[in-house]
């Protein structure tokens, strides 16, 4: 880090020409997209538009072919690795709930603690009561408090996706990847879901939350980009995007 | 190391087992060395030397028990390091002999005179002292599995490719260690030791001594297991073993955790055959053959993976079999019931011996702590109507 930060951009995501391809399959098209610190987007889009892939690209598990990716106006996310993103405060949750199944809800907030990640750290850890009281306010947040010393394994769908989201709490995170979240979730659930969603952002964080479940698209009340094809169809409210003839002619099918 | 780590790592399983270590390492060399031949306690001094060499593979198989059962880290060449600490020890050995070789050569061992060799390579240095050798015994093996897992786990390879590279690693030892310009003795190894510190390796005092040292050294070894596995680093082990690139995502630098477990299980496995060398009196290249560590994993298949004590269970309990089976009629059918042993274990338990007890135990443990909220419970219960009195 230099003591001048070279601030490219003001945004805090900010992606500028990506493109990817798997084998001459281009998933990834001359991708642009620019979230404002604070800033909280919808990202909707037909299955295989590529809005998993553009998670991955910003968490460092896909390298770009071709384009700019920087977070937080400075930082050129292409050159770094998977832990190297998640420690400068990029959180992401996958779209299969993807929690550590034999370990407790507890453990699975310990371990996504944003304290010391390096082996002697680990090793020599011990319990200290802010972070109790941090896993304490997560459970309660979550709603699994009761269920603390339960396998992660042994949660429902609806639930694990819970804990997924509470693991992103732990880690404190300012920019979160969020990727189908009310995937298996009652109604209730959903609309706590996105009143969650809401609160994490008032505090300051940046969210990308990507959905296919409209209603809650909507509850989330925030601008929506429309991929397809890997590329950006459309931006704008929900209302302007669902209107859009080229959205409703991508979604209906040709 | 805090003391933190190290009581946090006591349950009541590794207290007993501790225990049974404890007990086997002094019961068994006192009722050789008291008491007379004619007693029905006596244990008589071969089969010292034989569980010695138990103890050894239990070492053996929790180094593997740790990587594997905890970081998913399947080696099957772990019986690399052992054989290298092993050797370690064996040149120690050999530059005790001195002068009292066939060839009487006070510098150069036998093997060495026979090949022609004018002056002692200058890897042979320094293994005249004990300390060096005893170094040797965990910075050779250490090193081996440092850069070996440096190159691999940062360029990520895992699962079955991680596997066959150990495997391979194994046996390149193996070829290079069978070549009498090595250095090493060729096919024959090093054997024909006479003394450990002053002590004559075959007396039976030695024997008995040697026997302790490797249950200290298995109790040690459980511990150091114990504290790692039932630290926060365990946690991110296990977290590793079941989800490795979601522990990335957390921001855990995933190769850096395998190197450490991989550099302190080598280390480990070093020290196991250093213990061995002296009491079976010999190494050779046979120990790197690929079959053995295969065979290694087998032991802790069997006991149970991911539970240390099953690991350690699982070695004596499959070498007790090996060594009752290839002492009668059944000698050349041994592979045969030793890979029907593994099918078996993988198809009718495959949570291992400790594993398949423990889900057993599972309901009853919670019975019990059931049991002690209830009557928590019920005290309180007690206590009030006391108060409103
Ligand atoms: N590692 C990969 N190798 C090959 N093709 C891939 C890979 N990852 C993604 N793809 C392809 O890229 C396209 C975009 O996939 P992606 O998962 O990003 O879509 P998505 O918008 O998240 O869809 P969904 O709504 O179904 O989750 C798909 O056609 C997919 O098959
Ligand atoms: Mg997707």
């Amino acid at each position: 880090m230099s003591l001048i930060e070279t601030r490219t951009t003001s945004a805090m995501l900010y992606l500028d020409g990506v493109h990817v391809s798997f084998d001459g399959f281009h998933a990834i098209n001359n991708l642009s997209l620019t979230l404002e610190p604070g800033e909280m987007r919808a990202i909707i889009g037909p299955n295989g538009a590529g809005k998993t892939t553009m998670m991955d690209i910003i968490t460092g598990k896909t390298k770009p072919d071709k384009g700019e990716v920087v977070f937080d106006g400075s930082v050129d996310l292409t050159k770094l690795d998977e832990t190297e993103i998640a420690t400068l405060g990029i959180g992401r949750k996958f779209q299969k709930p993807t929690v550590f199944e034999s370990q407790t809800i507890e453990d699975n907030l310990l371990l996504a603690l944003n304290v010391d990640h390096r082996v002697r750290g680990t090793l020599f850890w011990r319990r200290s009561e802010p972070e109790s009281k941090r896993i304490d306010r997560v459970l309660e947040i979550i709603k699994l408090g009761d269920a603390r010393d339960r396998l992660a394994g042994n949660l429902s769908h609806g639930q694990k996706q819970w804990l997924e989201i509470g693991m992103l709490l732990a880690q404190d995170p300012k920019l979160l990847l969020v990727d189908e979240p009310v995937a298996g979730m009652t109604d209730v659930e959903t609309q706590q879901t996105a009143e969650l969603l809401k609160e994490i952002n008032s505090h300051d964080k940046t969210v990308v939350v990507v959905e296919h479940d409209m209603t809650f698209v909507r509850e989330l009340g925030v601008k929506v980009t429309c991929l397809h094809e890997g590329t950006v169809l459309a931006e704008g409210t929900i209302d302007d995007v669902s209107a859009n003839e080229r959205v409703v002619e991508v979604y209906l099918g040709r | 190391m805090t003391p933190h780590i190290l009581t946090r790592s006591l349950n009541r399983g590794a207290l007993i087992f501790l225990l049974v270590v404890a007990a086997a390492g002094i019961l068994l060399p006192l009722s050789n060395l008291l008491l007379p031949e004619s007693s029905a306690l006596h244990v008589p001094t071969y089969l010292i030397s034989l569980f010695g060499k138990y103890v050894c593979y239990a070492i053996l198989a929790l180094s593997i028990d740790l990587i594997w059962g905890y970081c998913g880290i399947l080696s099957l060449g772990h019986g690399a390091f052992f054989a290298l600490g092993g050797y370690a020890m064996g040149m120690y050995l050999m530059r005790q002999i001195g002068s009292r070789g066939v060839y009487g050569n006070p510098i150069l061992p036998d093997f060495m005179v026979f090949l022609n060799y004018k002056a002692l390579p200058w890897y042979w240095y320094g293994f005249d002292h004990f300390w060096f050798a005893a170094l040797m015994v965990l910075l050779v093996p250490g090193l081996l599995a440092f850069c070996f897992g440096w190159l691999a786990f940062r360029s990520r390879v895992t699962g079955v490719y991680l596997s066959i590279i150990t495997q391979a690693m194994t046996y390149a030892l193996l070829l290079a260690f069978f070549r009498n310009d090595f250095g090493f003795g060729g096919n024959n190894g090093l054997t024909d030791f006479k003394d450990i510190l002053g002590f004559n390796v075959q007396a039976e005092g030695t024997r008995a001594a040697l026997f302790m040292l490797s249950c200290l050294a298995l109790a040690i070894g459980f511990l150091i297991c114990r504290s790692v596995v039932t630290s926060k680093l365990g946690k991110v082990l296990i977290a590793i073993r079941d989800a490795e690139s979601r522990t990335r995502f957390l921001g855990y630098r995933v190769e850096s955790y395998k190197l450490f477990v991989f550099t302190l299980s080598a280390c480990m496995a070093g020290v196991a055959g250093a213990l061995y060398v002296p009491q079976v009196g010999i190494i050779n290249p046979g120990e790197f053959a690929p079959g053995n560590s295969i065979e290694a994993v087998i032991w802790v298949a069997v006991g149970g993976r991911g539970t240390l004590i099953g690991a350690a269970l699982g070695a004596i309990v499959v070498n007790y079999a090996k060594t009752v089976f290839t002492s009668g009629p059944l000698a050349p059918y041994w592979l045969f019931m030793l890979g029907a042993m593994f099918v078996l274990v993988t198809l009718l338990l495959p949570k291992g011996i400790v594993g398949t007890v423990n889900a057993w135990l599972e309901p009853w443990k919670a019975k019990r702590l059931s049991r002690n909220a209830e009557s928590a419970a019920r005290e309180d219960g007690v206590i009030k109507p006391n108060m409103a009195e």
